[in-house]
């Protein structure tokens, strides 16, 4: 199963040369760049980890890239993805987000029907990954920051 | 006024409107006052300037005599006033007329009392051979007594968790007659495919064939194992349209429970409804979509009815979150510059007046959130790059047809569509020239994705080239793409 | 999310942005072996004589550094030839020294520097990011790793010039986080060649001590230019210049005096070339606007009000000093 949240998530996955030019089309409109990177890719987990500050003020994607792959080295094995942020008035809102890292294997998730009156059902989505602890979730562990 | 002018002025009997005051060239209007261009067509031997102040009085104060009455009031705060009448370039007999109303004249927050007030009447008057409401400009103190979209754009897109990319849709098809159990195998496949939103249509209500609650369940099951196969939050457009408040209140609160992200209604269930369901949308956490079903009846003619950015102003005010707005390269009219105007007035805080565009007024939104506009009818992944260009990014664009009718399924639809989407996406942020480029973007993503490949080839030479009825003044030949 | 950050100390310069920054760095189209390449053309199209005369213009004296300028602007000029060619491989470290003392013009040879290697093609943006320890290091522990990443994310694409580098490493503190920062600035410079471009500037003395405690740093800097103290006649030359630019001009005792004072103040402590020479002239603007004010009952022209006199500078504590 492969997740598909995030901008490009259809498309191969992007190189660093891809990346890049994704984040310099951000940076061209003045939006700030954040890493973040999860174990836990419910659709409604909006709170991923955040990989340091968002990264205001800066002139060329290298420096993001960098970040990227910093972020990569310390979980290999987590979901990260790229967020530009556009702080203009009326907007105020995340403005891109992509996927930039992904565990070998995506378990996926398990539907949970609660059977209700009235032909109701209460449905959950529970992903198989949370049945192992946060931090042990996509084998091999891998070391805290 | 001298007591000769008095008795002229009140004498009883019939006296031309511009004489009692609905024409006035000096006017400058206030910045409370609400604005209002119309396009006139007086009958042979009307002067211009009579049937603006017609019109004026028409939509606010007079009847067709004199009455004592007025004397009674300050009447003539509560005057319309036409205060400016240009001919139509290339267009004989043809005037916009402008019109200034006092605020007192609205009620607060009612769309029903603003239309009643500025086409109650009027637009039936025998003095005129046509009349259209061309624009509305909408002053923030009124702006200020709406609700606005129940959660508008950037709710949206954060409730969804989508971002950087129009997002996609499919009306189901047929319209009519699948059991509710088919029904939700095409509202499944095309979800699970790629397409975030699939959508009942104007028609689907509760007929004998399928009725709502048997609907609602099965999509629902569709939507939450699409959303499992893929991690994303998916949605149907529950249609709660029906004959009473009290019905589209149960199927509103009905899909509410069952976990939907958003309901959907019709144009037809009226402005005060539609202000009730938005209430009720914002109250309930649940999206609103608004299929605008037979507007055409009175937005297409040029020169008779309203046009379309001044519904679009309406339900921005009325609060609704979707609105169904133009192609440009569909099936259904949609001049590309109009429809231009129309997303710009749905979208923007400050919208500027500009003539190409067909907008006559600066409005400005005062940070009212923006309505997502939907484009419907007769779209295909092969247009991808012209309706990003046309459309921009606040978008929903919806394949129906150009999903459900891939040879390979409708899953594969609703991926090819996706693919085409995410591909053009990225050669724009690369800094490609996406519009000339469009289709060697979409062929090479065509190259690693058999889904886009077939759909290309089924639809690639779609078009519909015809000539747009409604298209701005100040373009010398009407447009297609 | 976000909210905008701390403040910024540092100063920052906003390179060029030209339509071919846009896309990722191109490199040179390959060439057939027997093609033949006319420099003369590769140079005015990349426009590095502009850069090289506006330094001409800008900057007094200062033969040695702008020759080694042009010299390095041929290099690399002919190094991207040579790519087309496949000759050269990859790029050469490109890091540099600044050294020479206050006012010497380090920091404006840095920005057209930055521009220089932009038109070059070796780094994306052009920009200059311009820091002193204090931007780099943090006063706790744990601080000093973001913030040093903070600043050469800023810098990438462009040139990092870190001013009074030397501060970076306190040889009597052994647990001072300067090390820290010096550790981390040559991991990037190594791995990052291609997008940043580091420049330490200091007086040339206590630059060398730095670069003799830290090898691995001097092995990593290609490129030394020094800047020497310019003598009487180039000041003179500057503050004209200076004067030029803000409509002044000295009257004839006045440029005497202007010269007097120059080489007084040259053997003082803390002299600053350039730098003390805009400091004298702003003190004497304020002089002269005192003197016009003072005389009462009269009117002044325009000429009265561009010319510096002998007491705009007289004044001067460096005159009072040394008469006691």
């Amino acid at each position: 199963m492969r997740i598909t949240q995030g901008t490009f998530s259809y498309l191969p996955d992007l190189t660093d040369d891809e990346i890049a030019m994704q984040v310099q089309y951000a940076l061209d409109h003045g939006w700030a760049l954040s890493v973040e990177f999860t174990d836990d890719p419910h659709p409604r987990n909006h709170y991923w980890h955040m990989w340091g500050l968002p990264m205001f003020d800066l002139h060329d994607a290298a420096g993001v890239v960098y970040e990227v792959n910093e972020c990569r080295q310390a979980y290999p094995l987590y979901y990260i993805r790229v967020n530009a942020y556009d702080a203009s008035p009326t907007r105020q809102t995340t403005a891109l987000s992509f996927i930039v890292n992904r565990p070998p294997d995506e378990p996926g998730f398990r539907l949970e029907r609660q059977e209700h009156v009235d032909r109701r059902l209460r449905y959950t989505l529970h992903p198989y990954a949370a049945d192992r602890p946060a931090g042990d979730r996509y084998p091999p562990t891998m070391p805290e920051r | 006024m001298t007591s000769d002018n008095t008795m002229e002025r009140w004498g009883a009997g019939v006296i031309p409107y511009a004489e009692m005051g609905y024409w006035q060239p000096d006017y400058q209007p206030k910045d409370t006052d609400l604005l209002a261009a119309f396009r006139i067509t007086p009958q042979a031997g009307v002067p211009p300037e009579e049937a603006g102040a017609a019109v004026a009085g028409e939509s606010s104060t007079a009847t067709w005599t004199v009455v004592w009455t007025d004397r009674l009031t300050a009447y003539d705060r509560y005057q319309g006033k036409c205060f400016r009448v240009d001919p139509v370039p290339g267009k004989n007999g043809e005037y916009i007329a402008y019109v200034a109303y006092d605020i007192d004249l609205f009620e607060e927050g009612s769309i029903a009392n603003l239309t009643s007030s500025i086409i109650g009447n009027v637009f039936g008057f025998k003095a005129l051979k046509a009349l259209r409401l061309e624009d509305m400009r909408i002053p923030p103190h009124y702006t200020k007594t709406f609700q606005g979209p129940a959660h508008g754009t950037v709710m949206e897109r954060e409730y969804l968790n989508k971002y950087g990319r129009p997002l996609l849709g499919a009306t189901v098809k047929p319209k009519l007659g699948l059991s509710a159990r088919n029904y939700g195998r095409v509202v499944y496949e095309a979800l699970r495919g790629g397409l975030d939103f699939t959508k009942d249509d104007e028609n689907i209500n509760s007929q004998p064939f399928m009725r709502w609650r048997d609907r609602f369940l099965f999509c629902m099951e569709a939507v939450n194992r699409a959303q499992a196969e893929t991690a994303e939050i998916k949605g149907h457009y529950m249609n709660v349209t029906s004959a009473t408040m009290e019905d589209m209140y149960e199927r509103a609160e009905f899909a509410r429970d069952l976990g939907s992200v958003i309901v959907m209604i019709d144009l037809t269930i009226g402005y005060t409804a539609i202000q009730s369901m938005a209430k009720w949308a914002r109250r309930n956490g649940m999206l609103l979509h608004l299929h605008r079903a037979g507007h055409s009846t009175y937005t297409r003619q040029k020169s008779h009815g309203v046009s379309f950015r001044v519904i679009a102003k309406w339900m921005r005010l009325a609060g609704v979150d979707h609105i169904h707005a133009g192609t440009v390269v569909g099936k259904l009219e949609g001049d590309p510059n109009s429809v231009a105007g129309f997303y710009d007035t749905l979208r923007l805080d400050q919208v500027p007046a500009d003539p190409v565009k067909g907008l006559y007024f600066d409005q400005d939104w005062i940070s009212m959130p923006g309505v997502m506009p939907v484009a419907s009818g007769g779209i295909h992944a092969g247009q991808m790059h012209q309706l990003l260009h046309y459309l921009g990014e606040d978008v929903v664009l919806q394949f129906g047809g150009g999903t459900i009718g891939h040879p390979m399924g409708i899953a594969a639809g609703a991926t090819a569509n996706r693919v085409a989407l995410e591909a053009m996406i990225k050669a724009r942020n690369e800094g490609r020239d996406y519009l000339a480029e469009g289709e060697d973007i979409l062929r090479a993503a065509a190259r690693r994705s058999r889904e886009l490949d077939v759909a290309l080839a089924t639809w690639g030479d779609v078009t519909f080239t015809y000539e747009s009825t409604d298209t701005p003044d100040v373009v010398e030949t009407p447009t297609s793409v | 999310m976000p909210t905008p950050g701390g403040t910024d100390q540092e100063s920052t310069t906003q390179g060029p942005t030209d339509p071919a920054a846009r896309s990722r760095r191109a490199s040179p189209s390959r060439l057939p072996a027997d093609a033949t390449v006319d420099l003369a053309a590769e140079r005015r199209a990349s426009g590095i004589d502009e850069i090289l005369d506006t330094l001409d213009r800008e900057l007094v004296g200062l033969a040695p550094v702008k020759t080694r300028i042009r010299e390095l602007a041929a290099l690399l000029l002919v190094d991207r030839v040579r790519q087309g060619f496949q000759l050269s491989a990859s790029r050469p470290s490109l890091h540099m020294s600044f050294t020479g003392s206050p006012g010497t013009g380090k920091t404006t040879v840095a920005l057209r520097m930055a521009e220089l290697l932009h038109r070059l093609g070796c780094i994306d943006r052009g920009h200059l990011v311009a820091v002193t320890r204090d931007d780099l290091v943090g006063q706790y522990v744990g601080h000093t790793a973001p913030k040093t990443k903070e600043v050469i994310k800023r810098a990438m694409g462009g040139v990092l010039f870190i001013d009074e580098a030397y501060y970076l490493y306190r040889a009597e503190n052994e647990r001072d986080y300067g090390q820290e920062a010096i550790e981390i600035l040559l991991q990037v410079m190594e791995s990052h060649r291609d997008s940043l471009v580091v420049i330490f500037a200091g007086y040339k003395d206590r630059m060398e001590s730095f670069f003799s405690s830290n090898p691995g740093l001097s092995s990593r800097i290609a490129h030394h230019l020094d800047f020497s103290d310019y003598d009487l006649d180039e000041l003179m030359a500057i503050a004209a210049l200076m004067l030029e630019r803000e409509h002044y001009r000295f009257s004839e005792p006045a440029e005497r005096t202007f010269r007097d004072y120059l080489q007084r103040r040259m053997r003082q402590p803390r002299f600053a070339n350039a730098r003390s020479v805009r400091n004298a002239l702003e003190r004497a603007r304020l002089r002269q606007a005192n003197r016009l004010l003072a005389a009462t009952g009269r009117t002044w022209s325009r000429d009265d009000l561009m010319r510096f006199e002998p007491e705009d500078f007289l004044a001067s504590r460096v005159f009072a000093d040394e008469s006691t």
